[in-house]
C-alpha cells in the first residue's frame, strides 16, 4: 500500500499537468497564427504605403451622404461621415423595431385568432414573407415596386399623400408655440390617470362595488387636454402638408426611395419572426392557466392582461431581443440600394482612403456596443418579468 | 371490480354527442359567431381576394415571363461553359438517385423531399419552353430518383450505404463542377445562378457544423483559454453583420495572406460564410449540450469513461439529436443569406437576376425577375422548414 503511494504518477497522465499544458499549446498556437497574419498585414499594409493609425478621421471626407440627420457635406471629415451612418444605422434600427414590433404582435395574436380566416392570412403572411431572403425583398420594395412609380411631377397621390419614384411626401406634424406646454400637460395627464385608475381599482377591489377605473382615468386625462387648449388658446400641433415645389416636395415628411425600401423589407421581414415568437409565447401558457382564470369569471381582455400575457412575455423576451439585434444588423443590406448607413459609408471610406482594418475595427466595436447595450436593457427587462422561483 | 364492470354493462348506452358539423355550422362557429369576428371575416377575406384578384391577373397577363425562359440556363447554372454542362446534369443525376435511395431506406420527411423533387423535374419536363435535350436529362433525373428508391426497398442494409453514399457524393460534387485529372478545370468565376447558391450554402452548412461542434465543446470547457477564446470568438461574430464578414473577406484576407499567396474569390467568401455559420451553429450545438441532465456525465465517469469518450459517445450524441430542428432552421437562414454575395460581385441565383435584368432586352422586368428568384428560393427554403417540422414533430421536441 504505501509503495504504491510512492509511485509518482507520470505528468502526462496527471489531471493537475495536463489541463495547464493544454492550454499553454493552444495559446500558443493562437499567438503564432494570429502574430503570422498580423505580420503579413503590416508587411502588406507598408507595401501598399499605408500606415495603421486613425489619424486618417480627420481628412476630409469628400464624399456626399444625401440622408443625414446632423449637417455634413463632402467637406467634412471621415469621422463626422462614420458618425453620420451610424446615425443613420440608429434611426433605421430604432424606426423599424417599433414598426416590426407592432406588426409582428398583430400578426402573431392573428394566428391564433378563433376567426379561421384571419388565421389563414396570418399564416400565409408568415411562411411566404419568412421563407425568402431579406436582400430579394428589399430589392423587390426598391427596384420593382417604388422605381418604377412615377417622376415626381406626377406624382400618385391618395388625399395628402404622395408616392412617387423619389420616395414618399405624407403630412406630418409640425411644432407651434403650445406644443411644450401641450405635451408637459399630456404626460402630467398620462400620469394622474393611471394612478386615477390605479386608485379607483384598488377600491374596487377593497369595497367590492363597481367604481368605473377606466371612465374615471379618461376623465382624468380629457381634463388635461382641456387645460392644456385653455391654457395654449391652440391645437398640440399643426399639420404641415406636403407640396410640390420646383423640382421636389417641401413641407410635411418626406421619406427617401432607398430609405423607403430598406424600412419596408426590413419591418415586413421581421415582423414574421416576432409573431411566430410572440404566437409560440402565447402557446406556451398552460392550458390550466386560461381554465383557472376563466374559472375565477375573468373576462377574456383582463384574462390576456393579468394572466396570460404577464406568462407568456418571459418566453418572448429573449428570442425577441435578438430578433431586434438581427434587424439592427440585417439594416446594413441597405448598402445594396444606396442608403449610406454605418457599412455603408465604412465601405465608401475604405476605397477611398484604403484604412480597411481600422474601418473595420471601428464598425466591428459600433455594432459590438450597439449588441451588448441592447443585451444589457433587455436583460434588465428580462429580470423584472422573470419568474421567481421559490 | 367485477361488480363495477357488470354495472357499467347493464347501464343503457348512449351514443357519444355528434362531433361532426355541417359546414354551416363550421362557418357560423369560425368566421361569424359575433359581431367583431364577422367584422374580421369580411376585412380579411376583401384583402385575400383583393390581394388573389391582382396577383392572379398580373401573373396571368400582365407579366412576360419571355424574361425567365430566355434566360432559364443563365438562372440556373450561370455562365457554366455549355460544352461542360453534362457535368452538371451527371452530378444532379447522383445527387437524384441518392435521393431516391434515401428515401427509400429512411422513408418519411425524406420521401416526401424527393417527391417535391420529383414534382419539380416534372413540372419542367411539361414546361413548353425547356430545350429537347434538357428534357431527356430531365427525364433521366426523374428516372434516377425511382431507380434509386426501388433498389434501396430490395437492399439490405439500406441504411448504412444511403450514408456511405452521401460521403462518397460530396467529393464527386467538386470533381464534376470543378473538373480534375481528366475533366478540363472550369474556373469558379463561371459557377453562376442557382448551383453557386446551393454549393455555397452546402459547403457553409456542412464545413460550420463540425466548427460549430467544437467552438460549443470549447465554451462549455473548464479550461479558461481555450473558453474564453471560444467566448470572443462567438460573441464578436455574432455581433457583426454578414455583409461585413464578407465585405472583410474580400478586403480583408488578400491583406493578411503573405505575398505572392492570392485565393480565389468564390473560396473567400466560401470562407466568410463558413466562419460566420460556424457561431451560430455552436451557440445552437450550446442549447444542445445545456439539456444533457448531469446524471449523464457522472453515470458516465462511474463507468469509468475518460472526458473523451463521454462527449464522444455520450453527450454529442444526445445534445446533437435534440437540436436537430434548431440546425435545420440555421440552414434556412443560411441559404437565404447566402444571396448575400451579390453585393460583393458573385453572380449567385440574384446576383445574375441583377444581370438579367440591366440586359437592355429586357428593360423594366424587374418585378418578373425578382418574383422568380424570390420563388426559387422560397420553394427550397420551405421545403427545408416543412421537414424541420415534420422532424420536429417525430422526435417530440416540440411537444410538451
Amino acid at each position: 500500500m504505501s509503495k504504491s503511494q510512492q509511485v509518482k504518477t507520470p505528468f502526462w497522465r496527471d489531471d493537475r499537468i495536463l489541463p495547464i499544458i493544454f492550454q499553454v499549446v493552444f495559446v500558443v498556437i493562437v499567438v503564432l497564427f494570429f502574430g503570422f497574419l498580423i505580420n503579413n498585414a503590416i508587411n502588406g499594409l507598408s507595401r501598399l504605403g499605408i500606415n495603421f493609425g486613425f489619424n486618417f478621421l480627420r481628412r476630409t471626407a469628400s464624399f456626399n451622404i444625401s440622408e443625414s440627420l446632423i449637417s455634413y457635406d463632402a467637406s467634412d471629415i471621415y469621422g463626422r461621415a462614420i458618425i453620420v451612418g451610424m446615425l443613420n444605422t440608429l434611426r433605421i434600427a430604432i424606426i423599424g423595431v417599433i414598426l416590426a414590433t407592432i406588426l409582428g404582435v398583430l400578426v402573431g395574436i392573428g394566428r391564433l385568432s378563433k376567426n379561421w380566416l384571419v388565421r389563414k392570412l396570418s399564416g400565409m403572411y408568415i411562411e411566404i414573407f419568412r421563407n425568402t431572403p431579406l436582400l430579394v425583398q428589399i430589392f423587390i420594395w426598391y427596384f420593382a415596386v417604388i422605381l418604377p412609380l412615377p417622376q415626381v411631377q406626377e406624382s400618385f397621390a391618395i388625399g395628402n399623400f404622395y408616392f412617387n419614384n423619389r420616395g414618399i411626401a405624407i403630412p406630418w406634424f409640425l411644432s407651434n408655440d403650445g406644443t411644450l406646454i401641450w405635451l408637459v400637460l399630456f404626460i402630467v395627464g398620462l400620469a394622474g390617470a393611471f394612478f386615477t385608475w390605479r386608485f379607483q381599482l384598488n377600491q374596487q377591489v377593497k369595497k367590492g362595488k363597481r367604481t368605473f377605473p377606466f371612465i374615471w382615468a379618461l376623465a382624468a386625462l380629457l381634463t388635461s387636454w382641456l387645460l392644456a387648449f385653455l391654457v395654449t388658446q391652440s391645437g398640440p400641433f399643426n399639420i404641415s402638408i406636403p407640396e410640390l415645389g420646383n423640382f421636389n416636395f417641401s413641407g410635411g415628411l418626406r421619406v427617401s426611395a432607398e430609405f423607403l425600401a430598406i424600412l419596408t423589407g426590413l419591418v415586413i421581414y421581421t415582423a414574421t419572426f416576432i409573431a411566430e415568437i410572440v404566437r409560440a409565447g402565447i402557446q406556451s401558457v398552460n392550458k390550466g392557466q386560461t381554465e383557472a382564470a376563466q374559472a375565477i369569471g375573468l373576462k377574456s381582455s383582463t384574462m390576456m392582461r393579468l394572466v396570460i400575457l404577464p406568462q407568456a412575455i418571459r418566453i418572448i423576451i429573449p428570442p425577441i431581443t435578438s430578433q431586434y439585434l438581427n434587424l439592427t444588423k440585417n439594416s446594413s443590406l441597405a448598402i445594396a440600394v444606396g442608403y449610406q448607413e454605418l457599412v455603408a459609408v465604412g465601405n465608401t471610406t475604405i476605397n477611398q482612403s484604403g484604412h480597411a482594418v481600422e474601418v473595420f475595427l471601428i464598425i466591428i466595436c459600433v455594432y459590438l456596443a450597439l449588441n451588448l447595450t441592447t443585451s444589457l436593457f433587455m436583460n434588465i427587462f428580462n429580470r423584472k418579468t422573470q419568474l421567481v422561483e421559490r | 371490480m367485477s361488480v363495477d364492470l357488470k354495472i357499467v354493462e347493464n347501464k343503457q348506452m348512449i351514443a357519444p354527442p355528434k362531433t361532426s358539423a355541417s359546414l354551416w355550422d363550421w362557418v357560423r362557429n369560425n368566421l361569424f359567431n359575433n359581431w367583431y369576428n364577422t367584422i374580421l371575416t369580411f376585412v380579411a377575406g376583401f384583402i385575400i381576394i383583393g390581394i388573389a384578384y391582382n396577383v392572379l391577373s398580373w401573373v396571368l397577363f400582365e407579366a412576360q415571363w419571355t424574361v425567365i425562359t430566355n434566360n432559364y440556363r443563365l438562372f440556373m447554372v450561370g455562365r457554366y461553359p455549355l460544352s461542360e454542362l453534362w457535368r452538371i446534369w451527371s452530378l444532379l443525376t447522383i445527387v437524384s438517385f441518392m435521393f431516391g435511395l434515401c428515401s427509400g431506406s429512411f422513408k418519411g420527411t425524406i420521401l416526401r423531399l424527393s417527391g417535391i423533387l420529383a414534382g419539380i423535374y416534372l413540372i419542367h419536363l411539361l414546361a413548353p419552353f425547356t430545350a429537347s435535350s434538357s428534357k431527356v436529362w430531365l427525364a433521366v433525373q426523374l428516372a434516377g430518383l425511382v431507380i434509386g428508391f426501388l433498389i434501396a426497398l430490395k437492399l439490405p442494409y439500406n441504411k448504412r450505404i444511403a450514408i456511405i453514399g452521401w460521403v462518397i457524393t460530396i467529393p464527386l460534387v467538386f470533381f464534376f463542377i470543378h473538373g480534375f485529372g481528366i475533366l478540363p478545370e472550369v474556373r469558379t468565376t463561371f459557377w453562376n445562378g442557382l448551383l453557386l447558391t446551393v454549393l455555397l450554402a452546402g459547403v457553409a452548412i456542412i464545413l460550420s457544423f463540425p466548427l460549430g461542434v467544437l467552438l460549443a465543446l470549447g465554451r462549455t470547457s473548464k479550461l479558461p483559454a481555450i473558453k474564453y477564446f471560444c467566448i470572443g470568438y462567438i460573441e464578436l461574430i455574432r455581433a457583426v453583420p454578414l455583409i461585413t464578414i464578407f465585405l472583410m473577406a474580400q478586403v480583408l484576407i488578400p491583406l493578411f495572406l503573405p505575398t505572392g499567396l492570392t485565393i480565389d474569390n468564390l473560396l473567400r467568401v466560401m470562407l466568410g460564410a463558413t466562419l460566420f455559420t460556424a457561431a451560430y451553429a455552436a451557440e445552437n450545438v450550446r442549447g444542445g449540450l445545456q439539456s444533457i441532465p448531469n446524471g449523464q456525465y457522472e453515470a458516465a465517469k462511474a463507468i469509468g469513461l475518460n472526458p473523451f469518450q463521454t462527449t464522444f459517445f455520450i453527450v454529442l450524441p444526445q445534445a446533437l439529436r435534440a437540436i436537430i430542428p434548431t440546425i435545420v432552421g440555421q440552414s434556412i437562414s443560411m441559404f437565404k443569406d447566402t444571396s448575400l454575395v451579390a453585393i460583393v460581385g458573385l453572380l449567385d441565383l440574384l446576383g445574375i437576376a441583377q444581370s438579367v435584368k440591366s440586359n437592355p432586352e429586357f428593360l423594366g422586368r424587374h418585378m418578373e425577375v425578382y418574383i422568380y428568384i424570390a420563388f426559387v428560393y422560397w420553394v427550397i427554403a420551405y421545403s427545408m422548414s416543412y421537414s424541420s417540422r415534420r422532424i420536429e414533430k417525430s422526435l417530440g421536441v416540440g411537444e410538451r
